[in-house]
């Protein structure tokens, strides 16, 4: 039989995994500096707390990883958690729902089934979750925390999409459709089909008009927004909160030197948001996205809290970030005759004390690749240290630990920058 | 290179038979009487034709142990609503065993509607043969919370007691009327259609086949079942009360027996077993006849508080559930069965050391085929049997080996029919035989009248 892992799953090596701790230690302190929190919820979740609230879509409901557990004879069953955010919500109700400010962060993996083998199905995320303030200056938090994790990463001209979901429900409602078909076409616009939009042919004229303005508001500019409030204001009052709640982040992100592109058409996202919706491209792939979400707390059963929040894809920016190359300068590879049992203790305490002097000390088991260190000592009964100095092609005889950290601090540099 | 056509027994067979007739096939046996699973086929001399509880039919197919297969699209639907990128095409729609799937509710329920039950709050319990079916409909009509109970049938009888909602297949508005259930949604209306495996169907020669089946079809309309829902004088359900004990009594060929014992012990049974709700003399009792694999489960869950079922199912549940407070209280000792590891009477394995090597040595996945399907997993793992798959089956599972099972865990009395389908017995599991179970969380009030009929069938099985 060969040996092989689950389809649909990945393995992360040390070279990836560096990529992985490098956004996420990023990531991390962005947050933790920014006055959040870090959370962490299980894997199983009941599936029934994903169902409660209509807050997947029924096509995202058919891809969990959802089974008996081994007392689910009532048919409970539980799932891999298929999203961070309802998780988290979960835990603010549970543990901290007295309607006070909560700024949560986490990273954590959510699995849903994807058969096409193009994407994995266990995929990484960095969430923020910011409960119970609703403001646009709470919107345009997140979006300046988001800009600041990837300005760190590298990646600070991603492009930066708008939309607000406020704004789409508002206009279906106003198509006189049923509450089915509405949720029917929202659910496809969810699920990422942008033409779920602009295949609508409304039948009033007030409505096509507004409808082909909205949708093809795409580029940068908030006048542009206040002329089309301006306008509607008297046919269509009711998308008026919207768009002034939209006008006002809009403004915000202006003030603060923000590049973004409205574009309505670009929904994906989940049936819990309420407002302003965002999405973050690299080279025309998405790398994250979030959004207001007031609506999710309540449904279940939490109170009327409002929340809004973000995740950023981390399978797809580890392929974008590139970490600074550890091999070199601090790395030492250190090797004694195994027989000699006193220079094996010796090279014990010698590697301690290279590591406690911060240096990274590999023990020379064989077959590690010299030319993965800059540094090789050898030691000898006696005891003494023969360091050899791979970048130069020196060689040092000495006779204490003390010697060797002079050398490795005179040719080396500071540990804190290559050399 | 031979084409693979998976057959079904049951409620197709005999229209799929005659519809093969009228095709020429010419294949031997497959009447209602089948008594072997592998068909010849004198048209085809290359056709391996095998039968297959319905069931079982697109799962096959899906994988590709057979190329074309016959079965109800409800089945075919069963399968794509779980699994949906399965590998199996509807080739033809073959027009006849009309049957339309619906969800129903108990007409003393109330909620008749999607929409009404979406504003529950409580769980929803669905009773299905069709899970998966059921599942997806609740997700896509937004219930908030619910439970599927899985079911191997009977589902008609549960509502409103022993679940909420049951999905079924109706075919007259006689039928629905005389369980006391209404409609509250179509889910599915279809027949009889040929699939076939995706791979199959662009990689081999099955022109001849399919065009012979679609000379045999006859050019009659087909006919919609008509499900107008017919309103019958009084109400089959009589008010129970919370202190009344729920007995689920057995059909299938563990009835007569059960029957017989009880009325030893002076519990009367009427004949009334039509609408599965026979009466008793019992104070406080309601019967239900339902299948004996679902009655640890209910039982499990409070639907129930006495069950008459076999020791193998109470097992198979006990494996899935450990910590289920479901236990046997009594041996009734009726029914005797050999729960027994068989193999292809070709292979050279005499014992369960034989199996386990045989199961190293090959190079593919060991297949273990069983209606039983935590029974065979916990075999399988305690005895260590290689990289193996669990393939769950609906019956008939003599027809899987040896092209698409390794090994079957059955049940048998004699040992006669495993015999007549060339295969052998390399290990005893245990035996079973039909016993008592209730729950460990009696329900309090019903005690007393639980321990009066436990005492009154133990005096007759003690007393021999």
């Amino acid at each position: 039989m060969k040996v092989q892992k689950c389809k649909g799953t990945r393995d992360l090596s040390p070279e990836e995994m560096a990529r992985f701790r490098l956004i996420e230690g990023v990531f991390r302190d962005c947050c933790l500096k920014w006055g959040y929190g870090e959370v962490r919820t299980p894997t199983l979740e009941y599936l029934h707390l994903f169902t409660a609230t209509g807050t997947l879509t029924p096509n995202m409901l058919g891809k969990v990883y959802s089974f008996l557990d081994w007392d689910g004879w009532s048919g409970e069953r539980v799932v891999l958690r298929p999203d961070g955010t309802i998780p988290v919500a979960r835990l603010y109700i549970e543990n901290m729902g007295d309607g006070k400010i909560a700024k949560l962060f986490y990273v954590a993996n959510v699995f849903i089934f994807e058969a096409t083998g193009k994407e994995t199905r266990e995929k990484w995320q960095c969430g923020v979750e910011l409960v119970g303030v609703n403001s646009p200056l709470a919107d345009v938090e997140l979006i300046k925390v988001v800009l600041e994790v990837l300005g760190r990463l590298g990646l600070g001209d991603a492009e930066l999409r708008l939309s607000h979901i406020g704004l789409i429900r508002s206009l279906l409602h106003q198509l006189g459709l049923s509450s089915e078909q509405q949720t029917r076409i929202f659910d496809r616009i969810l699920d990422g089909d942008r033409e779920a939009l602009t295949k609508i042919k409304p039948a009033q004229p007030e409505l096509k008009e507004a409808f082909s303005q909205l949708l093809d508001l795409k580029g940068k500019s908030p006048e542009f927004l206040k002329d089309l409030a301006a306008l509607f204001s008297q046919s269509l009052p009711q998308l008026k909160p919207h768009l002034d709640n939209f006008i006002t982040i809009v403004d915000l992100l202006e003030e603060l030197g923000c590049n973004y592109h409205i574009d309505l058409t670009s929904g994906k996202g989940f049936e819990y948001y309420t407002g302003v919706l965002f999405h973050l491209f690299w080279d025309g792939e998405e790398i994250g996205g979030g959004g207001r979400y007031d609506a999710l707390i309540p449904l279940m059963g939490g109170g009327s809290i409002p929340a809004s929040g973000f995740a950023l894809y981390l399978d797809r920016l580890m392929n974008l970030v590139k970490p600074q190359s550890a091999a070199g300068s601090h790395r030492i590879l250190l090797g004694s005759e195994p027989s000699k049992i006193g220079a094996v203790k010796e090279s014990f305490r010698l590697a301690r004390q290279l590591r406690e002097a911060g240096y990274v000390v590999a023990l020379n088991l064989g077959g590690e690749k010299l030319a993965d260190f800059r540094w090789l000592v050898d030691v000898r009964k006696g005891p003494i240290f023969i360091l050899t100095d791979q970048l130069k092609g020196k060689k040092f005889g000495l006779k204490t630990a003390g010697e060797v950290l002079r050398i490795l601090g005179e040719e080396g540099g500071s540990k804190t920058s290559p050399a | 290179m031979a084409v693979k056509l998976a057959l079904p027994k049951g409620r197709l067979l005999d229209e799929t038979s005659a519809l093969l007739r009228r095709a020429d096939f010419g294949l031997s046996g497959y009447s209602k009487q089948v008594r072997f699973y592998h068909l010849k086929c004198r048209r085809f001399p290359n056709l391996l034709a095998r039968v297959f509880h319905e069931r079982d039919i697109p799962i096959q197919v899906a994988v590709g142990n057979y190329d074309l297969g016959i079965c109800g699209l409800d089945w075919v639907e069963e399968l794509l609503a779980k699994y949906p990128t399965s590998a199996v095409v509807k080739v033809k729609d073959l027009s006849y065993g009309q049957a339309a799937l619906y969800i129903t509710a108990s007409r003393l329920s109330g909620a008749a509607t999607v929409r009404e039950l979406g504003l529950k709050s409580g769980i929803i319990r669905i009773a299905s043969e069709y899970p998966n079916l059921a599942e997806s409909f609740a997700l896509k009509s937004r219930w908030r919370r619910f439970s599927v109970f899985p079911l191997w049938g009977a589902a008609e009888v549960y509502p409103p007691e022993s679940a909420d909602l049951a999905l079924i297949p109706v075919k007259t508005g006689e039928e629905l009327s005389s369980y006391g259930l209404v409609k509250v949604s179509k889910v599915l209306e279809g027949g009889a259609f040929l699939i076939a495996n995706a791979a199959s169907q662009a990689g081999k020669d099955l022109a001849g086949v399919v065009a012979s089946i679609d000379d045999g079809l006859l050019a009659t309309e087909k006919t919609a079942p008509s499900v107008e829902v017919v309103e019958v004088g009084g109400d089959t359900l009589a008010e129970a009360g919370d202190d009344t004990v729920w007995l689920a009594l057995p059909d299938g060929h563990q009835q007569s027996p059960t029957l017989s014992l009880l009325s030893r012990a002076n519990i009367q049974v009427n004949d009334n077993l039509v609408n599965r709700r026979p009466t008793t003399n019992l104070d406080g009792v309601k019967i239900k006849i339902i299948r004996p694999q679902d009655m640890p489960l209910q039982v499990a869950n409070g639907n129930f508080d006495l069950a008459v079922t076999g020791r193998d199912w109470l097992r198979e549940h006990r494996y899935q559930f450990p910590s289920s407070p479901v236990k046997e209280l009594l041996d009734l000792k009726l029914g005797k069965v050999k729960i027994v590891a068989v193999v292809s009477k070709d292979l050279a394995v005499a014992d369960v050391d034989g199996l386990r090597q045989f199961s190293y040595e090959s190079d593919v996945p060991f297949r273990v085929a069983s209606e039983y399907v935590n029974i065979a997993d916990k075999y399988a793992r305690d005895n260590h049997l290689g990289p193996y798959r669990v393939i769950p089956t609906w019956g008939a599972s003599e027809a899987f080996v040896p092209e698409d099972a390794d090994l079957l865990i059955e049940n048998t009395q004699t040992g006669r029919t495993i015999a007549r389908h060339n295969l052998k017995i390399v290990d005893k599991l245990f035996e079973s035989t039909a016993c008592l179970i209730g729950s460990a969380h009696c329900v309090k009030g019903k005690g007393k009248r639980i321990e009066s009929i436990i005492t009154a069938l133990k005096a007759v099985v003690e007393g021999g």
